[in-house]
C-alpha cells in the first residue's frame, strides 16, 4: 500500500523523532556508562579507574537494604493494586447507579501529582498526633500509629499504591468490558456458579491485561522518587531509601559523579530486564 | 482520450509474486471488466492502473504515455471504492468539490460541476449533509460524483456494489451502465459477481491466480470460454463437467454442458439418472440429478416442470451445445 | 436478552460501590475540605468535617506570599510547551509509520517505547552536569526539552494507534482525487485525527504537569513548576496544613477535571495499546 514517494517523504518525517529519542538515549547514557568507569567527583578530574565505582557501589553496608527496599517496595504496590484492582473491576462491572460517578471517584488519585499525595498523606492523614488516622484509632480505644517512625516503607507503599489503585482498575475493567456478554450467558447456561465463572472465564480473559498492568506498573514503580523525597528523604536510616533514591543522594550531595553513575547502570540493568519481558507482550498487539 | 495499455506488468508482494505477467489493451471509451475469484488479482491490477500500487516490472500506458512511475494524481483517473471513502468531515458538496478544489479550479467552475454532478446523481438534496447522514445507496452515487467531476480518462471501480443488498445492486447496476452510455468514458470495472460482468461489460478479463485466462465480449466467453475455468466461471449454475469413459465418447478428455443446454424429460434421454434435489425458483427450477457413472449434473428447465426427489429422469444435451476440453483444461 | 436484574441486587451493589469509592477519594475530598478551614481548625481534634468556620484565607496567602502564580505559569508553560513541541514531532512519525509501514517499522516502536523505560537515574548525572554547562539549569527551555523527551514514546505511540484507525483507503481516494502529500495532510488527514491528536494532547499534558523528577531535580527557584514548588512544603515550619491544602488544590484541580475526562486515553496511552 506504500509506493515509491510516499516511502521517502516517511523516512523524513520520522527523522526528528527517531533523531531526538536517538540522541536522548546515547549521549546521556554513554556518558553515564563512561562516568561509571571513572574516579570523578566535584574534587577530581575523571580517572579511569575500571570497575572501582561498582565494586564500591555493591560494597555499601546498606546496599542490599536498598535493593530489598526497591524490590517489597515494587512487590507490595503490586500486590496492592493487582488484586484491589481486579476487585474494584469486577466491582465496577456491575449494574449499579451513578456508576459514572463512581468511575470518577475511583480514578481520582492517578491524577493527584505524587508530591502532593504524599504530603496529603504524611501530615493530614498519617501524623500520630493531628492526623485523621489517629483520631480514629484512638476513637476505636488503640494506640495511634506513628506510621513514618515504625513502619516506614509500608507508609510509602500505602501512598503509592492509592496512586496506581486507580491505573490498575481502569484497565483491568476496560479488559474485563470487553469480555463478551455471549460468553458468560454460555457458561451460565453450561452451569458455571459466579465463582467458576471467575476462574474459568473472567480471569483467564483478564490475564492478558493483568500482564500489562503488571509489567507497566513495574518499570514506573521501580523509579518511585517524590514519595520518598517528600515524605522521608529515605529515612528512618535507609528504611525507605530505594535504588533511584540512593543514586539521586550520591549524586546531588556526594559529588561522587562516577559511583552514582555506577548506580545508575545498575538500575539500568534491573530496568532492561523488565522491559524486555515487557516489550515481548505489547509487540504481540502490533500489526505494523 | 482514455486508452490503457499494460505491457508485460508483474507485481510481487515481498517475496510473492501475485502477478506474473499480464498484457492488456483496453480502448478508449470501452466498458472492461476484471473478474475472478478471491486472491485472483484483480483489485491489484486495479491499483497498479490506478497508482495506488507501483508496478515490480512492465509498463502501464495511459493514451500511449508510460505513467508507471507517476503519481496517483498525476494519471487523470478517477476511483470508486468500495467503502465509498468518502470524507466524513466535509459534506456532499465537499466531497465532490474536493477533486476541483486540489486542482486548484475557480470557484464558479466548482459550484457549476458540483450541481451538474449532484443532478445527474439525483444528490441536489442532499448536497449539505453529511456522509453518516446518507444511505448506502446515496453515499455510492456521491462517491461516483465525486469522480465524474475529475472528467478523468477513465473510471475505475473497485467491487462498487458489495456493499449493497441485493436490490439496491440491481438498480445501481443499470445506473452505471446508463452512467456509461451518457459519458462514453472508459471504465474499467473490478467484480467477483460474473452477472455484474456479463450485463454491464464491452469486454471482459477473466482473471485466475494472476493470469488472463481470457479477455473478450461477454457472448464471447459464454459461447467459446477458452478452457475450463472461464467455462465454469461464466454462467449460472455452474456448467456441467464431465469427465472419464463418457467424455472418451464424444473424443474429449472432458465434456461440458450448461444446464440450460440439458433438456429434463421421464425416459427417452441420453442419460438416465434420480433427482436429488430441484430448485424451484418460480420462472425456472434447477434440478440435480444423480446421474451413473458420471455423478451429478444440473439440469434447467421451466418452472412449471413436475419431477421431484427421487423420481427417475433422463437428460439429453441440445445439439452442438457440447464443450470439449483436453487434458490440460483448454478447449478442444 | 437482557437478564432481569432485580433492583434490590442493583441498590446492594450501588451502596458497596459508593461506599468503597468515597474512601479512595477520601483523601482528595478532606484537602478540599481542609483548604477552607483556619490552621487551628485544620489540626484540631476531633477533626472538623463540615461544621468548621469556612474561610478563604489560605488561597489568598497562597496566592500573594508565596508566587504560586509564577509555578502555576512555570507548570502552564512546560506542560504545554512539550506536549505541543512533543506533537510537531511526533505527528509526523507516526503518520509515516502508521501509513507507510516497512519491515523496520516495528522495530522501531518497539524501540521508543524502550526509551520510556530507561530510569532517569541512569541519567541523573550526565544530564545535571550538561545543563549545568549549558545552562540550561531552572529553565523553561531545559525542563521542556526533558519533559518532551520522556514522554515522546508515549506521545507517537498513541497518534500511531489513532493513526492506524482512519481508514486508508480514504487516504487513497484523496490521493486518486489529486491530492499532493501536502494537501491530503491537511484537508483529510488532520481533520480526521484531530480527536485523537486532542486525546494525546490532554494526556501528556497530564504527564508533564505532574511529572516529579526531573521538575525537582533540574529546577531552583526560576522556572520550578507546581510538584517541586508543593514539594517544598516538606520541611516547612509551624502549622501549614490548611495552606498545604490550599495549594494542593490549586495545583491538582485543572489535571484532576482533564483526568476526568480522559479515561480512554490514559488506558490506550500508558498500555501502549495493548489493551484497548
Amino acid at each position: 500500500m506504500a509506493t515509491a514517494q510516499t516511502r521517502t517523504a516517511a523516512r523524513f518525517m520520522m527523522a526528528p523523532s527517531v533523531i531526538a529519542l536517538l540522541i536522548w538515549m546515547i549521549v546521556p547514557l554513554s556518558m553515564t556508562v563512561w562516568f561509571s568507569f571513572q574516579w570523578y567527583t566535584a574534587f577530581r578530574a575523571p580517572e579511569f579507574t575500571g570497575f572501582a565505582n561498582y565494586t564500591y557501589f555493591f560494597a555499601n553496608p546498606n546496599i542490599w537494604t536498598v535493593f530489598l527496599n526497591t524490590l517489597i517496595l515494587v512487590g507490595g504496590v503490586l500486590a496492592i493494586t493487582l488484586v484491589g484492582g481486579t476487585l474494584l473491576a469486577l466491582l465496577l462491572d456491575q449494574p449499579m447507579f451513578g456508576q459514572g460517578i463512581v468511575r470518577l471517584l475511583v480514578i481520582a488519585p492517578f491524577f493527584v501529582m505524587p508530591t502532593v499525595s504524599a504530603l496529603v498523606w504524611k501530615n493530614m492523614l498519617m501524623h500520630p498526633v493531628n492526623g485523621l488516622f489517629a483520631w480514629l484509632a484512638r476513637l476505636f480505644g488503640f494506640q495511634p500509629v506513628d506510621w513514618f517512625a515504625h513502619v516506614p516503607l509500608f507508609s510509602v507503599i500505602i501512598i503509592v499504591a492509592w496512586q496506581w489503585l486507580p491505573f490498575a482498575t481502569l484497565i483491568l475493567l476496560t479488559a474485563l468490558q470487553s469480555l463478551d456478554e455471549e460468553q458468560r450467558e454460555a457458561a451460565g447456561m453450561d452451569g458455571a456458579g459466579p465463582i467458576s465463572l471467575f476462574f474459568y472465564i473472567i480471569l483467564p480473559h483478564m490475564s492478558r491485561a493483568l500482564t500489562v498492568v503488571m509489567l507497566i506498573q513495574t518499570i514506573f514503580l521501580l523509579s518511585v522518587f517524590a514519595e520518598i523525597f517528600v515524605t522521608t528523604n529515605g529515612g528512618p536510616g535507609v528504611a525507605t531509601t530505594n535504588l533511584p533514591f540512593l543514586i539521586y543522594l550520591q549524586a546531588q550531595f556526594q559529588y561522587d559523579f562516577g559511583l552514582a553513575s555506577a548506580g545508575g547502570i545498575v538500575a539500568v540493568i534491573l530496568a532492561n530486564i523488565v522491559a524486555i519481558f515487557l516489550l515481548r507482550v505489547v509487540g504481540k498487539n502490533l500489526e505494523a | 482520450m482514455g486508452s490503457i495499455t499494460l505491457k508485460n506488468v508483474q507485481k510481487s508482494f515481498g517475496g510473492v509474486t501475485v502477478i506474473p505477467d499480464i498484457s492488456l489493451e483496453i480502448e478508449d471509451g470501452q466498458f472492461v471488466v476484471f473478474v475472478g475469484p478471491s486472491g485472483c488479482g484483480k483489485s491489484t491490477l486495479l491499483r497498479l492502473i490506478a497508482g495506488l500500487e507501483d508496478v515490480t516490472d512492465g509498463e502501464i500506458l495511459i493514451d500511449g504515455v508510460d505513467m508507471s512511475r507517476e503519481a496517483p494524481a498525476q494519471r487523470k483517473l478517477s476511483m470508486v471504492f468500495q467503502s465509498y471513502a468518502l470524507y466524513p468531515h466535509m459534506s456532499v458538496r465537499g466531497n465532490i468539490a474536493f477533486p476541483l478544489k486540489m486542482e486548484k479550479a475557480p470557484k464558479e467552475k466548482i459550484d457549476a460541476a458540483v450541481n451538474n454532478a449532484a443532478s445527474i446523481l439525483n444528490l441536489t438534496d442532499y448536497l449539505d449533509r453529511k456522509p453518516r447522514q446518507l444511505s448506502g445507496g446515496q453515499r455510492q452515487r456521491v462517491a461516483i460524483g465525486r469522480a465524474i467531476v475529475r472528467q478523468p480518462k477513465a473510471f475505475l471501480f473497485d467491487e462498487p456494489l458489495s456493499n449493497l443488498d441485493a436490490a439496491l445492486r440491481v438498480n445501481m447496476r443499470l445506473e452505471i451502465s446508463d452512467l456509461h452510455q451518457k459519458l462514453k468514458t472508459t471504465m474499467v470495472y473490478v467484480t467477483h459477481d460474473q452477472v455484474e460482468a456479463m450485463t454491464m461489460a464491452d469486454k471482459i478479463v477473466v482473471l485466475h491466480a494472476g493470469r488472463v485466462e481470457q479477455y473478450g465480449s461477454p457472448l464471447e466467453l459464454y459461447t467459446k470460454p477458452a478452457n475450463k475455468f472461464v467455462a465454469g466461471f461464466i454462467g449460472s449454475p455452474k456448467m456441467n463437467f464431465i469427465e472419464g469413459a463418457e467424455a472418451a465418447k464424444f473424443d474429449a478428455h472432458t465434456i461440458g454442458i450448461r444446464p440450460e443446454h440439458l433438456n429434463v424429460s421421464k425416459d427417452g434421454g441420453t442419460w438416465s439418472g434420480v433427482v436429488k434435489v430441484s430448485e424451484h425458483l418460480g420462472s425456472d427450477t434447477f434440478f440435480h440429478i444423480d446421474v451413473d457413472g458420471i455423478g451429478t449434473l444440473t439440469a434447467r428447465a421451466s418452472g412449471d416442470v413436475p419431477f421431484k426427489h427421487g423420481e427417475t429422469v433422463t437428460l439429453s444435451p441440445q445439439d452442438g451445445r457440447i464443450y470439449k476440453f483436453d487434458a490440460s483444461g483448454n478447449a478442444a | 436478552m437482557a437478564r432481569a436484574i432485580s433492583t434490590q441486587r442493583k441498590l446492594g451493589f450501588t451502596v458497596f460501590a459508593w461506599a468503597i469509592a468515597f474512601l479512595i477519594f477520601f483523601p482528595i475530598l478532606w484537602t478540599f475540605l481542609t483548604s477552607f478551614k483556619t490552621e487551628g481548625t485544620a489540626i484540631a481534634t476531633p477533626p472538623q468535617f463540615l461544621f468548621f468556620n469556612w474561610t478563604l484565607e489560605n488561597y489568598e496567602t497562597v496566592l500573594e506570599r508565596s508566587n504560586y502564580f509564577r509555578f502555576l505559569g512555570n507548570s502552564i508553560i512546560t506542560a504545554v510547551g512539550s506536549t505541543i513541541l512533543g506533537l510537531v514531532i511526533a505527528i509526523p512519525a507516526a503518520w509515516a509509520m502508521a501509513f507507510s509501514p516497512t519491515k523496520h517499522t516495528k522495530d522501531i516502536l518497539m524501540w521508543m517505547l524502550s526509551t520510556k523505560m530507561l530510569p532517569a537515574v541512569g541519567v541523573l548525572v550526565p544530564i545535571t552536569m550538561l545543563f549545568r554547562i549549558l545552562g540550561l539549569t531552572d529553565t523553561h527551555l531545559g525542563l521542556t526539552l526533558v519533559l518532551t523527551l520522556i514522554n515522546l514514546p508515549i506521545i507517537v505511540w498513541m497518534l500511531f494507534t489513532y493513526f492506524k484507525e482512519i481508514p486508508v483507503d480514504i487516504l487513497e481516494a484523496a490521493r486518486m482525487d489529486g491530492a499532493s502529500l501536502r494537501q491530503e495532510v491537511i484537508y483529510v488527514l488532520t481533520p480526521m485525527a484531530i480527536p485523537g491528536i486532542a486525546s494525546t494532547m490532554l494526556l501528556n499534558i497530564i504527564l508533564a504537569w505532574n511529572e516529579s523528577f526531573w521538575t525537582i531535580v533540574l529546577t531552583t527557584t526560576q522556572a520550578t513548576p507546581l510538584p517541586a514548588f508543593i514539594a517544598a512544603y516538606s520541611s516547612p515550619e509551624g502549622l501549614f496544613w490548611a495552606k498545604l491544602s490550599a495549594a494542593s488544590m490549586m495545583a491538582i484541580a485543572p489535571i484532576l477535571i482533564m483526568g476526568w475526562f480522559s479515561q480512554k486515553q490514559l488506558v490506550r496511552g500508558l498500555t501502549f495499546g495493548a489493551v484497548k
